[in-house]
């Protein structure tokens, strides 16, 4: 029985038969940056040539990183898509494959797979003002779609970065969002649950500040990463302020094994979060969003 | 249809390893019928059946000589196209960095023998899984293309069949390259026997086949519609999608947590679970690393960990998905049901939780 017809004489990745997307390819690390404790950006370039002309990305997908014997996980990817040749990776410690990526330097090799997922609306947002909303310990996610608004100005309209975490501690990329409020017609809002005598910005949940700044909701596009409780609260505070459903889109987290809809790890409700997420659109999860433990 | 005799099985079976296929089917090893290898007629499990019901099964003499006289035993076809146990690939340092080499995957070619409808249907659903989206699962894809299908229509259901309901049985009408039907009367014995495929065609062409005569088809139909009428359980699925989207957190969730006991058995029968996770090991030297695949399943803590902690970790949660996902996001994800009523999960439950119960408990007091 022929049962399908891609049939390939060679994989990319050297073996017979058909194309394996359980294949890494590799890749070397090219250059490693600190960002916070435990927070930092490894630089990626793919050993292979082809490979890495034909890479292509886009902002909010991600990779399946795998360090030699430890294991393999999902990280977004925060470089720019038009910046050709390299890749890099914020990645934060919090277990066995993340603190081994961090412990790599410069020279070493991962595994890397992808780009997979789905990517932030950069299209339908053009000429439309952006709003992140963010939280938690460190958003990769959003880097991404905040550096490519910030480096494409004319493109969109204003720019309002919502950030809120627990503590001033907790705040890990203080000068990047320093750097950001400098971009013209950009606007940063920090918030902190307990300030110290230090802090100067806002104080209380990150959905007090949509009251207090002006928020277009025709012209505007939402972008959020975060705790699922914090977008919550996110998603009904916008809805109340006249944003549309089908103008929030939300960058999900789930278990990842494989990331091609194989393993079943990432189900969120019909979703597969490794192929249909990680940004889905609210309006079409919202019977799902918000019911505990899906 | 064609005619073949029971003294021409082996000839059957001879026809095909000729063809370069091995065989597996249903044997008894032990206490339960298993698919495994078998060389004739014999390994077959001849004059045996089972008895099945919630977190039972029995196996029973028949007072017949009947080779395919049984339902469904604890394990499906799966674990030929999508082994328990699989390795991706391995790797090896080299320098300061690593290659990677891919699994040489060249399964048999294997014909299997018995497949019941409801598992064609469930072969479907895994094809729809590993073969049907954007990406390929080549270890799949590669076995999936070698198989040779022996349907064999149910002359009997189980105590635990709802193949009735799922639309999925108990004839066989797509998806095989043969489908036998057995027929036993006072002095004779044999097999009628359908052709799906050109390459069905062939292995036939060269045994002692008889046509059928007009009387066949009809026989077949009463063996059929006397397993229709044998059904165990039934199923209600209409507008099932929607009354488990809407009942998220109905009561009975809780009331199925407390029999539930997270065990997995349900995942691991289920000829449709699909879902995997990977095992990275490296050798003594350090010099050497692999990774595997091997089945998993929703009832485990791990499957939805992230770091801070579980997404599901109550009881009724864990079955809650593992349920809607079967009746209901299975329809959203690849446009089908991922159950076949097979009635696996049942029978193999050892606190027989009925699938069908749970359903119907829904169904009467739904919001
Ligand atoms: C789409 C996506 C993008 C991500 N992007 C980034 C990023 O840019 N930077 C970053 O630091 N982290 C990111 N994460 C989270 C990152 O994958 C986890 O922190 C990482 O898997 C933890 O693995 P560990 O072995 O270090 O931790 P452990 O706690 O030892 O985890 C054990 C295993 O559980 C699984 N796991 C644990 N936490 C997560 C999680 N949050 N998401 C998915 N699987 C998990 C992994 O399989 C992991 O190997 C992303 C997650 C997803 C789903
Ligand atoms: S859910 Fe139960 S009855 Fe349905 S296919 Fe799986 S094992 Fe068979
Ligand atoms: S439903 Fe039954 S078989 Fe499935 S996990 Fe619960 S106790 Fe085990
Ligand atoms: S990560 Fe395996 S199915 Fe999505």
């Amino acid at each position: 029985m022929e049962v399908f017809s891609n049939r390939i004489e060679e994989s990319p990745a050297g073996g017979p038969g058909f194309f394996n997307p359980w294949i890494p390819h590799t890749a070397e690390v090219i250059g490693k940056r600190r960002e916070a404790l435990g927070v930092h950006t490894l630089r990626l370039r793919l050993r292979d040539e082809g490979v890495r002309r034909s890479y292509r990305f886009r902002s909010g997908q991600f990779n399946m990183l795998y360090v030699f014997g430890v294991g393999e996980v999902p990280i977004s990817i925060v470089s720019d898509p038009d910046e050709s040749g390299v890749l890099d990776h914020t990645i934060r410690i919090v277990g066995k494959v993340s603190a081994a990526l961090v412990s790599l330097k410069k020279g070493d090799t991962v595994g890397l797979r992808g780009p997979y997922g789905s990517s932030w609306p950069l299209e339908e947002a053009v000429g439309k003002d952006v709003l992140i909303v963010t939280g938690g310990l460190g958003c990769a996610p959003v880097i991404s779609v905040i550096n490519y608004v910030a480096n494409r100005r004319d493109r969109y309209g204003n720019l309002k970065i919502f950030h809120g975490v627990k503590t001033p501690k907790d705040l890990l990329y203080r000068a990047r969002f320093h750097a950001w409020q400098k971009h013209p017609d950009t606007e940063v809002y920090l918030t902190v649950d307990h300030p110290d005598l230090e802090w100067k910005y806002n104080v209380g949940v990150v959905t007090n500040l949509f009251r207090e700044v002006r928020i277009y909701a025709q012209r505007s596009v939402v972008m959020m990463c975060g705790p699922e409780i914090m977008m919550h609260h996110a998603v009904r505070d916008l809805l109340a302020q006249g944003l549309a459903e089908d103008r929030i889109y939300l960058s999900l987290e789930r278990n990842m094994k494989c990331a091609v809809g194989f393993c079943g790890h990432c189900q969120f409700g019909p979703a597969f979060i490794c192929k249909d997420g990680p940004v889905l659109r609210y309006d079409r999860i919202k019977e799902w969003f918000g019911t505990s433990e899906i | 249809m064609k005619i073949l005799d029971r003294n021409s099985v082996d000839l059957f079976f001879d026809a095909l390893k000729r063809q370069g296929f091995a065989l597996v089917g249903p044997t008894i090893p032990d206490s339960a019928i298993v698919y495994d290898e078998i060389g004739s007629s014999a390994d077959l499990p001849v004059g045996w059946t089972d008895e099945q019901d919630g977190g039972t099964y029995r196996l029973k003499k028949r007072d017949d000589e009947a080779l395919f006289g049984y339902v469904v035993g604890p394990q499906s076809w799966k674990k030929f196209l999508h082994p328990p146990s699989l390795r991706l690939w391995t790797a090896h340092r080299e320098g300061k960095g690593f290659k990677i080499i891919p699994e040489q995957d060249d399964p048999p070619k294997l014909a299997y023998i018995g497949v019941r409808s409801c598992e064609l249907h469930a072969i479907a659903i895994q094809d729809k899984v590993f073969i049907g989206g954007p990406f390929l699962d080549s270890s799949y894809g590669l076995r999936r293309e070698n198989v040779f299908i022996v349907a064999v229509n149910c002359g009997q259901a189980g105590g635990t069949c709802f193949c009735v309901s799922m639309k999925t049985g108990p004839k066989a009408t797509a998806g095989f390259d043969l489908a036998l039907t057995e027929i036993i009367e006072p002095g004779r014995h044999y097999f009628t026997v359908e052709t799906g495929t050109g390459r069905g065609e062939e292995v036939l062409r060269d045994l002692p086949y008889t046509e059928a005569t007009e009387a066949d088809p009809a026989t077949v139909e009463r063996i059929v519609e006397k397993t229709v009428s044998q059904m165990g359980r039934t199923l209600d699925t209409t507008d099932i999608k929607n009354l488990l989207y809407q009942n998220l957190e109905h009561p009975r969730w809780d009331q199925v947590a407390t029999r539930c006991l997270s065990c997995a058995n349900c995942t691991m029968v289920c000829p449709t679970c699909f879902c995997s996770t990977v095992e990275d090991v490296t050798d003594l030297s350090g010099e050497h690393a692999e990774r595997w695949r091997k089945w998993d399943s929703c009832f485990t803590s791990d499957f939805s960990f992230v770091h801070g902690g579980t997404v599901r970790p109550s009881v009724k949660s864990r079955y809650r998905q593992w349920m809607t996902h079967k009746l209901a996001t299975w329809i959203d994800q690849f446009g089908t049901s991922g159950c076949v009523g097979c009635g696996r999960c049942i029978t193999w439950c050892p606190v027989a939780i009925d699938i069908t119960e749970e359903v119907r408990a829904i169904r009467e007091t739904k919001k």
